[in-house]
């Protein structure tokens, strides 16, 4: 997750003081986590020192949430950039898993509870997720679509990967 | 915000502690050679959903239908409130299942020559409902399910999605206790799919309608309060959330 | 499957085109074995004496002829290798296997002969027949129905059925063949859903709709050969056994059973081109498309314009013939055949049209069951329309037969007016019981077992005084008093007394001489004359037991000479225990020992015509077959119907839905089309009928309760396939049904 290309975003449409982008951000993207005041800072500062952002005016009464920002063509340009380039596939889930199952076979556990657990783990959290779908706007919708596919996918590993656990036990224990 | 919607009003039916509604217990049914139920067991408290789910030819299709009373089981208990489902008459297991029990399939459930209002009609006409009535109730259901503009035409003029919509206004015309749902979505896109598992899941949960849900489709199961899975004719239970 | 069901119907077709040569063949038999009546009367080297000496046993008729050659040469009746000498007989197989059964014990005392061999092929109608030749040496041409031939075969031809009759059999046919023909149609259309697999598999590798309905039609028509063949085959089986069966009298040979050449010609080549033609017409509204085949869910709405054309050629081809087919003496049978057809096949073209006009406006309201059937009706009535079309075709025929049955029914039925109370049988000796000896032969006859009693009395002509007219010939009846109460209503009788009833202005006076016919050997007038008794008293005329009055001069036996008791020929009216079965076969050999060529008669209350009884039976079971076919092919449409239907059956089932519930929509399915083709079919039938009536030059009228038999049998046919096909129905509502794979 980029937080620094999230804000500069944020900024693309008009200028806005630093709480005002926190509250946007969390009220958009961070409802699972919201962002520290602190790290909205340390970014900000980090963009204006890259020349991505600029401080447009400053509030009387000092300290920096006083600060408007506003984004320069540089951080148009970066927005843009990030938006073009695609994610990159993340295989943490797996291979932690894969760590997991190949330990649990290496000392006689059961592999497969490992896996049901993580099956009953998944299925819980998708729930949850729909719920919230249910409730929630068309964004919430799109978002948590987004999470449903990617479980449902880490599911269907899960449950491949189960009914191939004599054929992995063989292959681990040679 | 996340936490405010658990902390809410009970959004999953069926307390932990409540009886069971519908129960099996070690179920055995045999196709001739192959065991399609070998010592499974389920049970499902009265508004619950429970999805019941596992690999093709694992057997949920068939303890569905014998937990619905379409099929005997060879061995085992099956218990719908007080009554015991497998030494019930073949027409007193008709009749629960007309009054009790809603179902709903993956396709071509509906009758090709009656039109969809009517086809709404034909579960409450089954339960003995005068025609006028059977129709007024199941515009409404139609209404509910937001498909009152396919009523008057046939199933063969309308989309899939239209028609497990139809399918579902069919299956809580009645006010059944539990719905059979087997594969409902499994014919249908993922953008119909959800809006069909939206309409049952909180129709059914509004009416307090336990539902037990075959698919193989997690998407789907997620639906659900619980998850049961049968593997091999057997069933492991999912831990409840 | 679809070449079992062919077969079975080109073997049906196959049976009635054998049924020109059958007859034919069985005609030549009986001709040739036929004799004039009075060829010669001197006897020669070449001469035979030949006499009837029928019978019947138990219902079964022997045909029982008595030869005595007079010369060296004398001719052979067909089928015989040698005569017989005399007290022996040759015999045919069946009565061969009558006599050696345990039945023979009432038959063996009139047939007092030695068997010494067998009549051939050659000498008999047909398989089953019951004949036999008997040797004499005393036979002379007044021993009774005696004659004298030189030579055996008829030239004139067997006594044709006449112009009514062949329309009737005509129409027979057309009845009758139609429901085969539906039937066959019916079977080609047999395994539809599989054949849909492979058309829908050919184009998945890349056959194009045209190449598909090829394959489809090339399929049709490998099948169609291949039930031509099974129908062969079953014809060869079937006309092995055409021996062992006899209809009404009627048998055959199986050799008799050979195609006529034209219809065989027409079977061999209409049934592969219909098949093809079912099937391109069956695929007419269909795509086939690689994933299945799609049968187009736009329904077009019947059009009505083309329906009534089919029936109207049909009436067009019958208008000549209006005139009455007796007036214009032949007519060309199958420009009747065509017509009825086109009338009858046009209601199975507009029933689909009126169904569907009707079931439109049928309300849904009433039962769940019925619900589901008329809105199954609305969406595709086709299907059950085709499955009744046929039964209601068959109706609309039969109800035509009927109709014109009842017409002619008056021509060739009569009512006899015997009264069967007063007597049972009438026995009209031939020679060997002269009037001098009637009251003896009467008196052994009335004693033998099973009789009752048994009144004699001899006729003869006598002729007036003066004019030497035709019409002064008058019956002088000769019997004693009980025997004439039966005939003519008198007072006081006592032996020696004459009467004179009716005969108005030509009755004979009484004290006037007439002379007494002397039979041929004298010539008319030449017998010995009789002067009538002055005391002869006028008496009044009654019905006698055969339903005639008699006229005449009647006397007591020994009022008159038995010179001419010697010249009259005397008949019995005999009484029978009728509680006791065997008591007409007593009375049979009782007659057969008085004189063997006796006649026996039996009384009966309606006499019907030959023809007209052989057709009226034929028909009775052609109906019955019509029947059992029809139903068939209901069974098989029903069965298809439901197979197509199975997941959703198994799905109303699994909702709850009530077995009965479904079984009666299935029967509301069939019955609704087949209500509404009754009442097309009654009102076209009794056209028909009365449309061949007019043919027959013949009042109309309609016979309602047979009208009403017919229908009544149709319903039950309806209702038997339903209850047929409840079974299979029940095994498709298995929760097996739900299966998706």
């Amino acid at each position: 997750m980029s937080v620094a290309q999230t804000l500069l975003g944020l900024l693309e449409s008009g200028p806005r003081y630093g709480y005002d982008l926190k509250r946007a951000y969390d009220e958009r993207f961070g409802r699972d986590r919201p962002l520290h005041y602190g790290q909205v800072y340390s970014t900000l500062a980090r963009l204006l020192k890259n020349g991505l952002v600029e401080v447009e005016s400053v509030e009387p009464g000092g300290g920096p949430e006083r600060k408007c920002y506003t984004i320069t063509d540089a951080g148009v340009t970066d927005v843009e950039h990030w938006l073009a380039q695609p994610e990159k596939p993340e295989p943490y889930l797996q291979s932690t898993l894969y760590t997991k199952v190949v330990l649990a076979l290496l000392t006689g556990r059961a592999a497969a509870e490992v896996l049901d657990a993580q099956r009953t783990e998944h299925l819980r959290l998708m729930r949850e997720l729909t719920r919230r779908k249910q409730q929630g706007d068309l964004a919430d919708k799109l978002i948590c679509d987004h999470a449903l596919f990617h479980l449902e996918a880490d599911l269907r590993w899960l449950e491949l990967t189960a009914a191939r656990l004599g054929e992995l036990a063989k292959e681990v224990r040679r | 915000m996340s936490h405010a919607l658990f902390s809410e009003a009970p959004m999953t039916g069926g307390r932990p502690d409540a009886p069971p509604l519908l129960y099996g217990v070690d179920l055995h049914k045999a196709f001739g050679p192959s065991r399609a139920l070998d010592g499974a067991s389920l049970h499902i408290r009265a508004g619950e959903v429970v999805a019941l789910m596992g690999p093709s030819g694992s057997g949920k299709s068939t303890l569905m239908h014998c937990m619905a009373g379409i099929v005997r089981p060879d061995s085992g208990r099956i218990v719908y409130r007080n009554d015991d489902l497998t030494t019930m008459s073949d027409a007193d297991r008709s009749a629960l299942r007309r009054t009790e029990f809603g179902f709903i399939f993956q396709f071509g459930q509906l009758v090709p020559e009656l039109s969809c209002l009517e086809n709404v009609a034909l579960a409450l006409r089954l339960g003995g409902a005068r025609q006028r009535a059977a129709e007024a109730k199941a515009a409404e259901w139609l209404e509910t399910l937001e498909v009152a503009d396919v009523a008057a035409k046939r199933p063969g003029e309308i989309s899939g999605g239209q028609g497990q919509r139809v399918a579902v206004a069919r299956a809580l015309a009645a006010d059944p206790s539990v719905i059979f749902a087997d594969e409902p979505t499994g014919a249908l896109d993922s953008l119909n799919g959800e809006k069909v598992m939206d309409l049952l899941t909180a129709s059914a949960r509004r009416m307090g309608t336990a539902v037990l849900l075959v698919t193989h489709d997690a998407r789907v199961a997620a639906y659900s309060d619980r998850e049961v899975v049968v593997r091999d004719g057997r069933t492991r239970e999912g831990e409840p959330s | 499957m679809t070449a079992v069901g062919v077969g079975l119907g080109v073997m049906m077709l196959l049976v009635a085109a054998s049924m020109p040569t059958m007859l034919h063949a069985r005609g030549e038999r009986t001709a040739a074995r036929d004799y004039g009546s009075a060829e010669m009367s001197r006897p020669s080297d070449r001469s035979l004496l030949i006499g009837v000496q029928d019978t019947d046993f138990y219902g079964k008729s022997i045909r029982g002829r008595v030869l005595r050659p007079e010369g060296p040469r004398a001719p052979l009746p067909p089928g015989v290798a040698a005569f017989p000498n005399p007290g022996e007989m040759v015999v045919s197989p069946a009565l061969a296997d009558l006599l050696s059964s345990r039945e023979d014990a009432l038959l063996r005392p009139r047939l007092g002969y030695r068997v010494v061999g067998r009549i051939g092929h050659a000498g008999l109608g047909g398989a089953q027949e019951y004949a036999y030749y008997a040797g004499s040496d005393r036979l002379t041409l007044r021993s009774g129905l005696v004659v004298r031939v030189t030579s055996f075969g008829s030239r004139s031809p067997g006594q044709s059925l006449g112009p009514v009759l062949v329309l009737l059999v005509v129409i027979a046919f057309v009845v009758l063949l139609l429901p085969v023909a539906v039937f066959i149609g019916t079977a080609m259309r047999f395994g539809g859903e599989s054949s849909d697999h492979r058309l829908a598999a050919l184009r998945l590798m890349g056959a194009d709709q045209r190449m598909a309905r090829r394959f489809a039609a090339a399929e049709a028509l490998l099948a169609s050969v291949f039930g031509l063949l099974v129908g062969a085959l079953m014809f060869l089986v079937v006309r092995v056994f055409v021996e062992q069966v006899t209809v009404f009298g009627v048998g055959f040979f199986t050799s008799d059973v050979r195609p006529a050449l034209q219809p065989a010609v027409l079977i061999a080549l209409a049934v592969p081109v219909s098949s093809v033609l079912v099937t391109l017409f069956s695929l007419r509204k269909v795509m086939i498309e690689p994933l299945g085949v799609v049968r187009s869910a736009t329904r077009t709405r019947r059009r009505l314009w083309w329906r009534p054309i089919v029936p109207f050629i049909g009436l067009a081809l019958l208008y000549p013939l209006l005139r009455g087919v007796q007036r214009l003496g032949s007519f060309n049978e199958y420009q009747v055949a065509v017509g009825v057809a086109l009338l009858l096949i046009g209601i199975a073209t507009l029933l689909p049209w009126i169904v569907e006009a009707v079931v439109g406006r049928l309300g849904s309201g009433g039962g769940l069951s019925w619900h589901l059937a008329v809105r199954r009706l609305q969406l595709d009535g086709g299907t059950s329309v085709r499955a009744v079309s046929g039964i209601v075709v068959a109706v609309a025929g039969a109800i035509a037969l009927q109709t014109m049955f009842t017409g002619v029914r008056g021509d060739y039925v009569q009512e006899t007016g015997q009264n069967t109370s007063r007597a049972q049988a009438q026995v009209t000796f031939r020679g060997a019981v002269d009037g001098t000896r009637a009251a003896g032969a009467a008196a052994r006859l009335g004693s033998a077992p099973g009789v009752r009693g048994a009144l004699a009395k001899a006729t003869t002509s006598v002729l007036l005084p003066g004019a030497k007219k035709d019409d002064s010939w008058v019956t002088l009846t000769v019997a004693d008093c009980p025997a004439l109460r039966e005939v003519i209503r008198i007072g006081r009788c006592a032996d020696g007394d004459v009467f004179i009833a009716g005969l108005g202005r030509r009755a004979p006076r009484p004290g006037e001489t007439v002379r007494v016919d002397a039979d041929e050997d004298t010539g008319g007038g030449r017998g010995p004359s009789w002067r009538i008794p002055k005391s002869a008293r006028p008496a009044g005329q009654r019905t006698n037991p055969l339903g005639q009055t008699e006229e005449g001069v009647f006397a007591t036996p020994s009022a008159v000479d038995p010179r001419i008791l010697r010249t009259a020929h005397v008949t019995m009216l005999v009484r029978v225990n009728t509680a006791d079965g065997d008591a007409v076969e007593r009375m049979r050999n009782a007659v057969a020992a008085l004189d063997p060529m006796a006649d026996v008669m039996m009384l009966t209350g309606t006499q019907e015509d030959n023809g007209f009884g052989a057709v009226r039976r034929g028909l009775f079971i052609g109906a019955i077959a019509a029947l059992l076919v029809i139903g068939a092919v209901l069974l098989v449409t029903v069965l298809e119907q439901m197979k197509q239907r199975r997941r959703l059956l198994a799905m109303l089932v699994a909702f709850g839905t009530r077995r009965s519930v479904l079984n009666r929509s299935v029967l509301w399915q069939t019955t609704v089309p087949m209500v509404l083709g009754l009442l097309l079919a009654v009102p076209a039938g009794t056209g028909i009928g009365a449309l061949l009536l007019k043919m027959s030059e013949k009042p109309v009228s309609i016979n309602w309760a047979a009208v009403t038999g017919i229908c009544g049998a149709a319903a039950g046919v309806v209702l038997l396939v339903t209850a047929f096909s409840l079974p299979t129905v029940r095994r498709l509502m298995d929760p097996e049904g739900l299966r998706t794979e």
